[in-house]
This record gives C-alpha cells, sequence and structure tokens, in this order.
C-alpha cells in the first residue's frame, strides 16, 4: 500500500472554547498515514483539548476529514472503528479484568450485545502480548500499578486496529523499559500504515517521532521535523528557555536530547 | 480466562437463587410466632394472602434496590453511590406526605387509600428526579447532578418536614413511610414491582457496554462509538423507575442499594452485564433476609425493615471504610 502520501487526519481552523477562554486557537494540522507525530508543548497550552477535537470528544469550530472525509460524514461506530483513542487515565470504578478492558477496543467491531468472535479474541490476544500484559489478564484494574494499568490501556487502543491512533500521554507512569517498548510499537504501527499522534511530557521521546508538532497557549507555533534546528529553537521557546540541546550519534544518525537547564 | 470468570459469576449466582429459595421459604413457613405447623395447616390463607406476597414484594424490592444502586455505581463512576442520589427518597416522602394531607381529608376506602399514598410516593420520586435532571441541565456533567440531587434532596425534605409540622395527624403514617416496611405488601405490588425488575433488568444489561466503557472514562466510552448521552438518559431513567417502584410498595429503605453491588463486586469482578443481574439477586436475597430478620429479631413485636437495614448497613459501611483504610496504607507502604 502506498500511504506515504495519504493523508489520515486534516483538519482546518480548529478553535476549542472552554467558557470565554480559547483553549485551542486556529489550529490546522495535516497527519500522513504511516507518520508518529509528537505533539509537544507546556501545561496548559492546549495539547489534550486540540486531541481531543480531532477525536470528536469535545465541541470545537473548524473542520476536520478522516482518511480524507468531513467528519459528520462518518457514522458514530465506523468512526470508532478507524480512530483509536487512548486518554490520560481517568479516575473510576476499576473491577473491570485485564482482559474486559483488551476486549473493549473490539466493541466497534462487533454487534451490540453479540459474544466476542474468535476474530475478537485472537485480537485481544495479541495486543494483551504486545504489551506484555498477557500473564494477568485476569486481574482486576484496581489491582495494576499506574504504569501497568497504561500498558493495558494501550492494548485496548491497539485492539480497535484503527487507522488513526490518538494519545494523550500514553507513558504517564510507565517505566524506562516499557517505554523503549512503546517506541517499538509504535514504529510498528506506522509500519503497518497507521498514523498516530501522541501528547508527550517525555521530550526526549518526542525528538524520536518522525515530526513535532509545538504547542504554546492554545496555539500552534511550530511543526517540523526533531532533527532540525527550527524545532530546537520552537521548543526552547515555548520552555521559557530553560532547555539545552546536545547532540549524540546514534547508529550513524545525528540525534539529539534535551536538558533542563 | 473467560472460562474461569464465568465460572465464578455462575457459581455466585447459583449461591444466591440457594439463598433466595431459601430465604422464600423460610418467610412463608415463619411468621411472628415462629414455625407453628397447626397455624399453617389451620389457616392456609395466612401464607397465601400475608406471609408470601410480604416476602416476594421484599425479595422484589431489594431486587429493584440492587439493580438501581449497580447502575447509580456504574453511571456517575463512584461505588459510594446509591439508588436515592437524585433525590428520589425525598421525593417519595413529599409525595407520601401529601397524599396523606390530601387523601385523609376525603372519605376512600383503605384500599384506594393505599393505592393513591403508592401512586404519591411515585410520582414524588419521579418528580424529584426530574427535577435534578432539568436543575443540571441534562445529564453531560455528573458534578452537577450529583449536587442537584442533593439540592433537591434537602429542599424536598425540608417541605415534607414542613407539611408534618402544619398537619400533625400525618405523622405517624409518614414516618411509618420513613422507617421502609414490607408489612403491606400485596400481590398486585408484587406484580408492579415484578414488571418492572423485568423491563428494567433487560433494558440496563442491554445498554451495559456503556457502564464498561464509562468504566474507563467518558471519553473512551464515546470513543468506542457508544452513545453516551442517549444511554445515560435511558439508564437514569431506568434508575429512577427502579428506585420509585421500590420506594412506592415499601418505602425508605437504606443501605441495600449501597451494599449490593459492593457485596457482588467483592465477589466477582467483570463486566457490568453479569454485575447487574447478579445484584439483582444480592438485593433480593439481603432484603428478603432482612425481612426475615425483622420479623424474627424480637417476635412477636416487629421491627421496620428500613430501621434494620440501617443498622446493618451502618455496620457494613465502616467494615468497608475500614478495609479501604488498610488498603491505602497498605499501597503508600508498597510506595514508600
Amino acid at each position: 500500500m502506498n500511504s506515504a502520501h495519504k493523508i489520515s487526519l486534516s483538519a482546518s481552523n480548529i478553535t476549542v472554547m472552554h467558557d470565554d477562554f480559547k483553549a485551542v486557537n486556529d489550529v490546522s494540522i495535516k497527519l500522513k498515514a504511516g507518520e508518529w507525530i509528537a505533539l509537544v508543548g507546556p501545561n496548559g497550552a492546549g495539547k489534550s483539548s486540540l486531541l481531543k477535537a480531532l477525536a470528536g470528544l469535545i465541541p470545537a469550530f473548524g473542520d476536520v476529514a478522516l482518511l480524507g472525509k468531513p467528519w459528520p460524514e462518518w457514522n458514530r461506530r465506523q468512526r470508532a472503528q478507524t480512530l483509536a483513542w487512548l486518554g490520560q487515565a481517568e479516575s473510576g470504578q476499576e473491577d473491570l479484568t485485564v482482559y474486559d478492558v483488551a476486549m473493549l477496543g473490539r466493541l466497534p467491531h462487533q454487534s451490540w450485545l453479540a459474544p466476542p468472535s474468535a476474530q475478537d479474541k485472537a485480537v485481544v490476544e495479541v495486543a494483551l502480548k504486545t504489551v506484555q500484559a498477557w500473564e494477568w489478564r485476569t486481574r482486576s484494574l484496581g489491582q495494576l500499578s499506574g504504569g501497568e494499568r497504561q500498558r493495558v490501556l494501550l492494548a485496548r487502543a491497539l485492539a480497535v486496529q484503527a487507522d488513526v491512533y490518538l494519545m494523550d500521554e500514553p507513558l504517564a507512569g510507565v517505566d524506562v523499559p516499557h517505554q523503549a517498548d512503546w517506541l517499538e510499537w509504535v514504529r510498528c504501527l506506522t509500519e503497518q500504515g497507521a498514523a498516530v499522534v501522541s501528547v508527550l511530557h517525555e521530550l526526549n521521546l518526542a525528538l524520536q517521532a518522525d515530526g513535532v508538532w509545538v504547542m504554546a497557549e492554545g496555539r500552534l507555533v511550530h511543526s517540523g521535523l526533531p532533527q532540525d534546528a527550527q524545532t530546537h529553537q520552537a521548543l526552547s521557546a515555548v520552555f521559557q528557555n530553560r532547555l539545552q540541546w546536545r547532540e549524540w550519534q546514534d547508529q550513524g544518525e545525528t540525534r539529539w536530547v534535551a536538558l533542563p537547564k | 480466562m473467560n472460562a474461569r470468570k464465568a465460572h465464578s459469576a455462575k457459581r455466585l449466582a447459583l449461591q444466591l437463587v440457594g439463598l433466595l429459595v431459601f430465604v422464600l421459604l423460610m418467610g412463608a413457613l415463619i411468621g411472628s410466632e415462629g414455625l407453628a405447623w397447626s397455624k399453617i395447616q389451620a389457616d392456609a390463607s395466612l401464607i397465601a394472602d400475608i406471609r408470601m406476597p410480604r416476602t416476594l414484594g421484599a425479595c422484589l424490592a431489594g431486587a429493584l434496590l440492587g439493580l438501581a444502586g449497580a447502575l447509580a455505581q456504574g453511571l456517575f463512576r463512584n461505588p459510594l453511590a446509591d439508588p436515592y442520589l437524585l433525590g428520589s427518597a425525598s421525593g417519595a416522602s413529599l409525595g407520601v406526605a401529601i397524599g396523606m394531607v390530601l387523601l385523609s381529608q376525603l372519605d376512600m376506602s383503605p384500599w384506594f387509600m393505599r393505592v393513591g399514598i403508592t401512586g404519591m410516593a411515585f410520582m414524588g420520586a419521579w418528580f424529584a428526579v426530574a427535577l435534578s435532571l432539568v436543575l443540571s441541565w441534562g445529564v453531560q456533567h455528573t458534578l452537577r447532578l450529583l449536587l442537584a440531587g442533593v439540592v433537591v434532596g434537602v429542599v424536598f425534605g425540608a417541605i415534607a418536614s414542613l407539611l408534618l409540622v402544619m398537619f400533625p395527624q400525618i405523622q405517624g403514617s409518614v414516618q411509618s413511610f420513613m422507617l421502609g416496611s414490607t408489612a403491606y405488601v400485596s400481590w398486585a405490588a408484587c406484580g408492579l414491582m415484578l414488571a418492572v425488575l423485568l423491563v428494567s433488568w433487560v433494558v440496563s444489561v442491554a445498554a451495559s457496554p456503556l457502564l464498561d466503557g464509562l468504566a474507563l472514562g467518558e471519553s473512551t466510552a464515546i470513543s468506542l462509538g457508544l452513545p453516551v448521552k442517549s444511554l445515560r438518559w435511558l439508564l437514569l431513567a431506568v434508575l429512577a423507575l427502579c428506585t420509585a417502584a421500590a420506594v412506592a410498595q415499601t418505602g425508605l429503605i437504606a443501605f441495600v442499594g449501597l451494599a449490593a453491588p459492593h457485596l457482588v463486586r467483592a465477589r466477582y469482578k467483570g463486566t457490568h452485564g453479569q454485575s447487574l443481574s447478579l445484584s439483582c439477586l444480592m438485593g433480593a436475597v439481603l432484603l428478603g433476609g432482612a425481612d426475615l430478620l425483622a420479623r424474627g429479631l424480637m417476635a412477636p413485636l416487629e421491627l421496620p425493615v428500613g430501621v434494620l437495614t440501617a443498622i446493618l448497613g451502618g455496620g457494613y459501611m465502616l467494615f468497608l471504610m475500614r478495609g479501604m483504610s488498610s488498603k491505602s496504607a497498605g499501597s503508600s507502604k508498597g510506595r514508600a
């Protein structure tokens, strides 16, 4: 499949109002198939609001198109099969088992109240094994640590088998080995043609993405490659020039890390 | 894995059904004078007309409250939510108080009086829930909805108290309603509760994927393609219907709606489809059992079953709090 030039998700002039406050101010984006974008910026920059607006979870002004089709033309179910959402951990009842949570990812593919098909079960097994949670699939969410829980929620999102993944702080509370695993999973998803946007506070992980969107005060102030000097300048600017940049070589490729100063 | 979980749900369901059958049998056989065969043989109508509808009614009201409690906890994503959260209890009390004031002024048969009071309780509960929904501008904002429920509960409670002061002659009847009692449940009331229970159970189980989705947050539920707004309205309507039907027939019975889903979750972790059904069974066993105790503990005197469930429920809450503190102490220790 030639997915390199296909636009998976596009949005123009997105504005999100929280009462009188513009949380997102006139943002336009294009996300290609097979691309991983890291959405970064300081607290309160409007990253989560933008992501929720792109996922159709909150009311927003502007136009969004998924796989080239305008948002209003999608029915709820098809949209849920095409776009997977992974939100920040929200509190709630914690009695669902790990397996139940992952199986919820198959809900958009199932008929109402129909039992899971063999394919659903196979997909869930693969998703749980991918995040190394298959062994404790009978445990309830309440029995998991924050990082384990986040991995299970990721398995739920993976089980959707969507074309576009929007992830809001997917690595919150996840330990370093599993952060490295997460990078591999994202690479695997993009190689299969999926597009991923993830809000990340871990700048050095964000710098490994295919592209970086930098937000501040509700606006998209920069969109560029992680190795570009302009991207580093934009990041330094939105983080009050409290970053210092170090270059390193990774298998012949020049990479950058950002350290606090 | 799933087989093991299904097995655990099935085993719990079988145990609860067994307990329910036992409660129904005991309820039919045991009266205020204990298990007296001679009396039973001499007066079969005692069982058919009084004990059976009463015991069955207690179980049905318990099942309705258990289902309503499980729905409330799932919808509000709060394990301490109970069916009376949206002001239905105060609404029902006010309905009864108004009904007593109005109907005691008229010359009517006792049967009509009973139907009238039940109807008023039902309407009061529904009106309170509807008012909570209007005041909170819909179901979108959970905290606003809960606050509206508190406001409605307080205001309706105050109006009911005012009526009691203005019409002291209704105090006894209203107080008896507020204490909760299964003593006057008739076969007709059982029929009504059974019909409400069947419809509510079918609708709740059919809409239960919403509760599973909501357990992961509202955004996740919407992203899964669930019609969150319409299903939430539907389940709130079912919650109000179950509560109103139970309260109208048996008065204000505390803690069954809170405790039944908790007791189920202590034994079964899984989707709401099964836990809703198990909560129904648990509620039926709890209130049926409490009714037996209320009759037997101080026989031939009878305790109001609402008082008994309040005492037992209070104890259970304390136990729950103890469990929660030791759990959080354990987790802080683990983190340190």
